[in-house]
């Protein structure tokens, strides 16, 4: 699945995900170089009562910070990690942040483990590869990969590892982890 | 370009003021990882770039994703597709997206290993 020459360049991304306050800003901190990058979305009925649009009824779009890194691997080749809207309300924004997307994390926090079902239904239901590392929070309990894994119903070639994303070496685990599940898969898919 | 910047607010003239208040170009699918090249092609049919795409030329000499794009800018993704989908029109810009291979995800692999 070679294409044109090898000087050409190649911009990957990859998706962090999960529920809010899961540490996804925090990983992406660690391990690439933060840039700001606004989006800017039409309000939905969902919004109605948390942004207050009374007495400005025209406006009907809102301006959306994302988490946005970039790694250089080499000249002409970079990663991209663009952490997913954590609100249930940006939903609509996850389907043009998924495409051709190189894989995505899934961050969960043991202690509301059920935040990140959205996050493993939908990319299982588009057929994103995808990983779950368990953020271990001071003060969470611990419980092995394994143990998430039953709790969260994962296939088994799904890989689950635990991980402290302050740390810049746990936050690269994590990726290579993903880009190595990515490459499994794809090797798959090809005859 | 110096711009009015209200520490609060961000750039004095909103952003869709420097598209025309449109909201819908040839530049909405672009992806947030496409990657822009000027062509150096030189405007024709009276097109003549906004200072905004000005800009983007100037920063596209080498090959950019579109959220570089937004990001350097600091202007909303919205409303730097409709600049970018405007320069694609005239054929100012080219965008590339290049797939990954078997090869690149394990140069991305040891890269990441490496960091």
């Amino acid at each position: 699945m070679d294409f044109g020459p090898s000087d050409e360049p190649v911009a990957l991304k990859i998706l962090i995900a999960g529920g809010f306050g899961v540490g996804k800003t925090t990983l992406v901190g660690s391990i690439s170089e933060i840039r700001p990058l606004r989006t800017e979305e039409v309000l939905s009925d969902r919004g109605i009562g948390i942004d207050d649009v009374e007495g400005v009824e025209s406006k009907t779009t809102t301006t959306v910070a994302m988490d946005f890194g970039r790694i250089t691997i080499r000249e002409g080749l970079v990663v991209y990690l663009f952490g997913t809207p954590g609100q249930e309300r940006f939903w609509f924004m996850w389907d043009e942040l998924s495409y051709g997307a190189l894989g995505a994390v899934v961050l969960a926090d043991t202690r509301r483990l059920t935040d990140c079902f959205p996050s493993i239904d939908y990319f299982e239901q588009r057929g994103t590869p995808f990983i779950v590392a368990v953020n271990c929070f001071d003060g969470a309990d611990r419980y092995e990969a394994e143990e998430v894994r039953v709790a969260l119903d994962l296939d088994l070639d799904v890989p689950v590892l635990l991980c402290d994303v302050r740390r810049r070496t746990s936050a690269k685990t994590v990726l290579v982890t993903l880009v190595e599940h990515s490459l499994k898969v794809l090797t798959a898919s090809q005859p | 370009m110096t711009r009015w910047m209200d520490e609060e607010a961000g750039p004095i003239v909103r952003p869709y003021a420097l598209i025309g208040g449109r909201t819908r170009s040839s530049g909405d699918t672009l992806d947030l990882v496409a990657l822009v090249t000027a062509t150096g092609a030189f405007p024709s049919n009276g097109f003549v770039p906004s200072p905004e795409q000005e800009r983007i030329l100037s920063l596209v000499t080498e090959a950019t994703s579109v959220a570089d794009v937004a990001s350097e800018l600091d202007l909303p993704l919205g409303v730097v597709r409709v600049l970018l989908g405007d320069l694609k029109d005239h054929k100012l810009i080219s965008i590339g997206r290049a797939s990954a291979s078997e090869r690149i995800l394990k140069e991305v692999i040891n890269g990441l290993r490496a960091l």
